[in-house]
């Protein structure tokens, strides 16, 4: 144990097979077409090829055994391409789930990130138009729900497969009581939050490359000192972003009664740093989008550039979770205990 | 990745830590803002004493820059005062690099064991941020060197021993070539110090040069490389001596008050300063990154922009959220009563000002991040 804040080798290697599958299969293109529903099957099934769906699950379960460092490495590059397939959402309910078919990825999960209201209806459903199970909480328990999927949900901002689904209807498995989802929902934001830092990384080089090409007054606009302190602070979000996601990802996979004492800036419980990560980073991607969409000009706001995507999904993966209020007051509570009363 | 320190490092942790608690108590914490000196001796003396200075200053002993963050985070997040340290540790470390025998067997000695601080003039009225475009100037004159001219900022003249000068000593050479960096008592003939009162309390000064006569002996480098050893300067820096955790204090400070007067059960007190203690974590893993790059034998340079832009505008949120939540409380200074956080949520609202300018601005950082990490043309 010593700190190293570089990738590991296998990382490395993890990190260059996906970002060149996603930029040879996943061009942005591809989530162009799948939209509105975002969701391609055909690439579902190139990425089964490539084992991702079971990549997090145990080896004795037919999974790859990955830690969630490297879990954080797959998330970024899915966020960097943004491509249309639900494996955040999967990669997180296959924490708990082990059916071979999940694993195998022939079927796809969900994660109801919200509990279910009074009817038992999990709303707006991230990956819910497109799964085949899913997972989360109804009253006290934790449920896990098998279902045929309604392949279509409300037009949204990130073109997103959203939709509600019926936490009481299908072949209905109570797994345990609702804490147990906790350790779902902490990988599920745990791996957004590397999405938006992949995503925030992708909005950076589309506005540096795209200054550094259009000119005005017969010069590059990225030579004008407000273009680029505008976009000198996106490096500094995301790889702030980036720290704090594998620290996240480390304290889970590592560390047991971890130190919440922000008093003295020593934060090592991982479900706070999942929370703080995802924070971070959700801030850090709609930054990102916002400055280089600006600085594209007029072309940014047009449909036919890449970059409005790249906006529009920085929000939906974000606040589908809820209002950044209340992620925030969930972690308040975290660091200081509840309010009394 | 790994965030986990090792055990020599945690040990080293728990002795600073253990020294803190004896050494930074109240008073001293207190006697900064009455003095106007960021700087406690018996604190240095005791660190010197015990081998830490020396085992922490790069180049020297074990050098590990891992320790070398943990030991001033520490010191920062304690609130002590440790400005005069990090400047003497940072100009020892120059001083191991380019120095001869002769001024490491001088100089180093006394800054290691505790006793002597250093100054920095480089900055002039006129010249800050461009630098390179100094005045002071230093002429040859047979063996010895004659320096006239005056600096701005000198922070910690009237305390230090040791006075680190850049100079002008060809006019003829482009700007960043004519310069020659000197290293020199402060008791030499010919300096004088005036002092330059702050918003922040810290009391720096002008200095004045008027015939200063030195040997080569105070040649610090190259003659005419005076940039160098400015850049090598820099490079020790490494934004890894403090200057990105000043929010963690004051947040323990406002907490406090907050909470004894019934106002922290806000949400928006609350989500805010959730989010601040985001900001700190976020700083403290940047800063850590450029200890790792140095400890892998990597120069953060501009890592450690990177950082201090991050770190100094997340310092800045704080104390403009806290003291605004405090409201009339927030106006009130220490040792008034009901003064909110001690009088540390009004403090740091006159401090953090001076925090994206001194050591290189803002401005300065990002055209650093834009230019050499976007590869933006330059803008100037
Ligand atoms: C309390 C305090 C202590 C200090 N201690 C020391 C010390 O011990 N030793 C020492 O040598 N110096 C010291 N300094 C000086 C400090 O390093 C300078 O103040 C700093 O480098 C800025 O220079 P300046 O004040 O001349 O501002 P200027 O350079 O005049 O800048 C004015 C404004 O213009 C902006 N600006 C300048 N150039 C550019 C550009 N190219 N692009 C965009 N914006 C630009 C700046 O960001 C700033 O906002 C200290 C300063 C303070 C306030």
């Amino acid at each position: 144990m010593s700190v190293d804040l570089g990738l590991s080798p296998d990382q490395e290697s993890i990190a260059e097979l996906f970002n060149g599958f996603f930029s040879n299969e996943a061009p942005p293109a591809v989530a162009r077409a799948a939209e509105p529903l975002g969701f391609d099957r055909e690439l579902w099934n190139k990425v089964i090829e490539l084992g991702a769906p079971g990549m997090g699950c145990a080896v004795e379960n037919g999974g790859g055994g990955a830690s969630l460092g490297d879990l954080v490495v797959v998330a970024e590059t899915v966020g960097r391409s943004i491509a249309p397939i639900p494996l955040i959402d999967h990669l997180a309910a296959l924490s708990v789930l082990t059916d071979a078919d999940l694993v195998a990825g022939e079927a796809i999960a969900a994660v109801a990130v919200r509990p279910a209201d009074a009817n038992g209806i999990w709303s707006l459903v991230p990956a819910g138009a497109v799964a085949d199970v899913v997972i989360g909480v109804d009253g006290d328990e934790t449920i896990v729900i098998r279902s045929a999927p309604p392949m279509s949900g409300p037009r949204n901002h990130g073109s997103m497969p959203l939709a509600d689904r019926s936490a009481r209807e299908g072949t209905r498995t109570i797994l345990g009581p609702a804490s147990l989802f906790e350790v779902v929902l902490d990988r599920w934001k745990l791996l957004t939050a590397a999405a938006l830092v992949g995503i925030a990384e992708t909005a950076k080089e589309l506005g540096v490359a795209y200054v550094k090409e259009r000119e005005q007054f017969g010069v590059p606009v990225g030579s004008f000192q407000a273009v680029q302190h505008g976009l000198a602070d996106l490096p500094v979000a995301i790889d702030g972003g980036r720290l704090l996601t594998h620290k996240a990802a480390w304290a889970l996979d590592n560390v047991t009664d971890g130190l919440i004492d922000w008093a003295n800036n020593e934060i090592t419980d991982g479900p706070t740093l999942a929370t703080m990560a995802f924070l971070f980073a959700a801030d850090g991607a709609i930054m990102a989008t916002d400055r280089s969409l600006h600085y594209h000009g007029g072309y940014g706001f047009a449909e036919e550039y890449d970059i409005q995507m790249y906006y529009r999904r920085a929000r939906g993966w974000s606040l589908i979770l809820g209002d950044s209020t209340s992620v925030g007051l969930s972690l308040a509570d975290r660091l200081f205990g509840t309010v009394e009363g | 990745m790994d965030f986990a320190l090792s055990s020599d490092v945690v040990e080293f942790r728990d002795e600073i830590r253990s020294i803190i608690r004896e050494f930074v108590t109240p008073e001293i914490a207190d006697r900064m803002h009455t003095t106007g000196v960021f700087d406690a001796p018996e604190l240095n003396l005791e660190l010197g004493r015990r081998g830490i200075l020396e085992r922490a200053c790069p180049g020297l002993a074990k050098g590990d820059p891992i320790e070398m963050y943990v030991m001033f985070n520490e010191l920062e997040k304690a609130g002590a005062p440790y400005d005069g340290l990090a400047v003497a540790l940072m100009i020892a470390a120059v001083v191991n690099k380019l120095g001869t025998d002769e001024q490491k067997e001088r100089i180093i000695p006394s800054i290691i064991s505790g006793e002597a601080l250093v100054c920095m003039g480089y900055s002039e009225a006129d010249f800050g941020s461009d630098l390179a475009s100094i005045k002071t100037r230093a002429i040859k004159d047979g063996d010895e060197w004659v320096i006239n001219g005056s600096k701005m900022w000198t922070t910690l003249a009237q305390v230090a021993e040791w006075l680190i000068l850049l100079t002008r000593t060809d006019l003829d050479l482009p700007k960043h070539k004519g310069l020659t960096m000197f290293m020199l008592p402060m008791n030499t003939p010919g300096i004088t110090v005036e002092p330059v009162h702050t918003l922040g309390t810290e009391i720096t000064n002008a200095t004045w040069y008027d015939d200063v006569r030195v040997g080569d002996e105070a040649v610090l480098g190259d003659e005419n490389g005076g940039w160098r050893t400015m850049t090598t300067v820099l490079a020790f820096e490494r934004g890894v001596m403090g200057g990105t955790n000043a929010g963690v204090p004051l947040l323990r400070h406002f907490h406090e008050w907050a909470v004894a007067n019934g106002v922290f059960n806000e949400p928006t007190t609350r989500e805010r300063m959730a989010r601040s203690i985001i900001d700190m974590q976020v700083a403290t893993l940047l800063t850590m990154r450029s200890a790792w790059i140095a400890a892998s034998g990597g120069m953060p340079g501009l890592e450690g922009s990177m950082t201090k832009v991050f770190a100094v505008e997340a310092y800045q949120r704080a104390s403009g959220w806290t003291q605004a939540t405090a409201g009339p409380a927030g106006l009130l200074q220490f040792h008034e009563e009901g003064a909110a956080g001690e009088g540390f949520v009004e403090y740091d609202a006159r401090h953090s000002p001076v925090m994206s300018i001194y050591g290189g601005t803002t401005e300065i950082n990002r055209n650093n991040i834009a230019e050499r990490h976007l590869g933006l043309p330059k803008s100037r």
